[in-house]
């Protein structure tokens, strides 16, 4: 049998009366990107830290490759590589400096740790800017960097807080690629994150985390069954044919859709993105006049709706996470 | 004291935990810190603290405006009401400013290393396998250029303005030296404040209140003999007093008194209670 990556039971962290992480169970195999899910302040990244050995682990107790954090933090320290969700490298230093510094610190002798350096600088696209002041490096720069730093022992076990959280479009796919890379090459991710598409494009394996517990855990798929995949969204120029469409809806899809309250919009769950069609087409023969159609991917307050039966807290859920 | 868990005995008891195991797997892992990695670290870090330093220049106010200014200020305030004139003054005045800058710039390492360590960097700091007391002290080793930049700046406005110290040039090396020791050990206290309080501006605020009363109670500026005695009984516990004394014997006399003795105990005795105690607080932090 393997020894799990990360083998954590019933860890909790208390900061004064509040437990942010209560009693969090996890079993991580290696080689794969295991996704911690969950809304700001849910304890995904209080979770991490106790496991990265960046705080004390009030209760429970935690491993790492089958080495214990709270016994042997040093050694911990040598199988990991953390990449918190704000960057953790100088920005005094330029990226060069700050690569250098890191391998010298983990023992690498001048030369090695220049070479390591240069190695980095090249994977992640930074070598032409690599003698710039981080002041000038935009968020993607700056978060390469903090992987690459992360990456200078190749480490067999990296964790990663929200890597992607506040990147646009673009840098967030290249950063996936590297993620991907990275396991590829052997290592095992973990990784938080708020947004259900990234734990679904990247993570073999998902816990979903709320209020300091985990309330699931399974492969995105299962998951995604939980919620009852993507909706379809039709509105009615004619509000008052609404119960009428809902019923061609129904007989399509075999299941009973629901109509949004001012009754012009009929929203139904659609576990074969196919049956759109059949949807809009049979709409259509009843000559039911759209004024727009949409299918809509399940959202991680859908998820959180479906898991703990109340929704997110407040609308931070696409914000930056402050906690 | 270098790490914070892992003080148990060296030998592994091969089912106890992962780690036999992944040795034996050929991943090369250190059960603890080494002394010799601890000073490399160290010195990475204040290799680090040095480089910043250079790219923010302005950052050295403290340590070359200031003590020109004190010199010229206070030679030429207090110079004639205490000794008759500025020249006699110098002798007396030259180890009290160097013990006051040298106490501002100690000061500052305390409120950097408040900033720096909320900064990013610094869990990346933790997060690495390097003793808990690197982060520390290698700014503490890098801030030994800022005291020497602040003596040397000292001396040589004193020279400028007709200080010639009877030591000779070994007597003022001897100073010089001593006084950047005191920096180090007194920086201690400054470095604990930067690992309890709560922000940078709290860890000036306490340093304030400390550095004052350190300084002008101390016989940095004036003769002692003209205070009351009960200020005169805390002048002389002072640590600071006899740091001044005892660079003003080596500078002036070039001699090795006992208040050079005291001076050197008293910072050893600092850097015995602050050093462990800043360690301790800062790796509590994790």
């Amino acid at each position: 049998m393997t020894t799990p990556a990360v083998e954590a039971t019933g860890l909790v962290k208390r900061f004064g009366d509040v437990r942010a992480v209560d009693g969090v169970d996890l079993t991580i195999a290696p080689g794969q990107v295991f996704g911690v899910l969950g809304p700001n302040g849910a304890g995904k990244t209080t979770t991490l830290r106790m496991l990265a050995t960046l705080l004390s682990i009030d209760a429970g107790s935690a491993r790492v490759l089958g080495v214990d954090v709270a016994r042997r933090p040093h050694v911990v320290r040598q199988l990991i590589g953390v990449t918190g969700q704000y960057a953790s490298v100088d920005e005094k230093l330029t990226a060069r400096e700050n690569l250098r510094l890191f391998g010298r610190l983990q023992g690498l002798s001048r030369s090695a740790s220049a070479a390591r350096a240069d190695d980095l600088l090249e994977r992640f696209a930074l070598t032409a800017d690599a003698a710039r002041p981080l002041e000038q490096y935009s968020g993607g720069m700056r978060r390469r960097l903090d992987l690459a730093a992360s990456l200078i022992t190749s480490p067999p076990l990296v964790f990663l807080d929200e890597p992607t959280t506040g990147l646009d479009p673009r840098t967030r796919g290249q950063m996936w690629d590297t993620i991907r890379e990275l396991v590829r090459s052997g290592s095992t991710v973990v990784l938080t994150t708020q947004y259900l598409d990234e734990a679904d494009q990247l993570a073999s394996r998902i816990a979903v985390i709320d209020r300091g517990r985990k309330v699931a855990e399974g492969t995105p798929g299962e998951l995604k069954r939980l919620v009852g995949a993507s909706s379809l969204h039709v509105e009615l120029r004619d509000a008052a044919r609404a119960p009428e469409a809902a019923g061609i809806v129904e007989r399509v899809l075999g299941e009973q859709p629901s109509l949004s309250p001012e009754a012009s919009r009929v929203v139904a769950s659609l576990p074969d993105a196919n049956r759109a069609g059949d949807v809009l087409i049979a709409l259509r023969e009843a000559g039911l006049d759209l004024a727009s159609a949409s299918i809509a991917e399940p959202t991680l307050d859908e998820v959180f709706l479906a898991l703990t039966g109340q929704p997110t807290q407040g609308e931070a859920a696409d914000d930056q996470e402050v906690a | 004291m270098s790490t914070t868990a892992d003080s148990r005995p060296d030998t592994l008891a091969p089912t106890e935990d992962g780690l036999s195991r992944l040795v034996a797997e050929g991943h090369d892992l250190r059960p603890r810190v080494t002394f010799a990695e601890t000073v490399s670290q160290t010195f990475a870090l204040a290799g680090r603290s040095v480089t910043t330093m250079r790219r923010n220049a302005d950052q050295l106010f403290d340590v070359t405006f200031q003590p020109l200014l004190f010199t010229a200020m206070f030679a030429y305030i207090f110079g004639g009401a205490i000794s008759g004139d500025v020249r006699s003054y110098l002798p007396l005045l030259i180890p009290g400013v160097l013990a006051q800058s040298t106490l501002t710039a100690c000061m500052a390492t305390g409120v950097q290393l408040r900033e720096d360590m909320e900064k990013g960097v610094f869990d990346r700091f933790t997060s690495l396998p390097i003793a808990r007391i690197a982060p520390l002290a290698g700014p503490a080793l890098a801030d030994l250029l800022r005291y020497a930049l602040a003596a040397v700046l000292t001396v040589a406005a004193g020279l400028a303005m007709g200080f010639r110290p009877g030591g000779g040039v070994l007597g003022v090396l001897a100073g010089g030296a001593l006084i950047m020791f005191a920096g180090w050990s007194l920086a201690w206290i400054f470095t604990w404040f930067g690992t309890v309080a709560s922000s940078a501006r709290a860890v000036q605020g306490y340093s304030m209140m400390i550095l004052f009363p350190l300084t002008f109670l101390s016989n940095a500026y004036v003769p002692t003999d003209t205070l009351p005695g009960w200020l005169r009984a805390f002048v002389h516990v002072n640590p600071v007093s006899h740091i001044v004394s005892g660079v003003r014997d080596l500078m002036n006399d070039g001699a090795v008194t006992a208040q050079v003795g005291w001076a050197v105990l008293g910072c050893v005795v600092v850097a015995a209670i602050f050093l462990p105690l800043s360690v301790r607080s800062y790796a509590r932090h994790l």
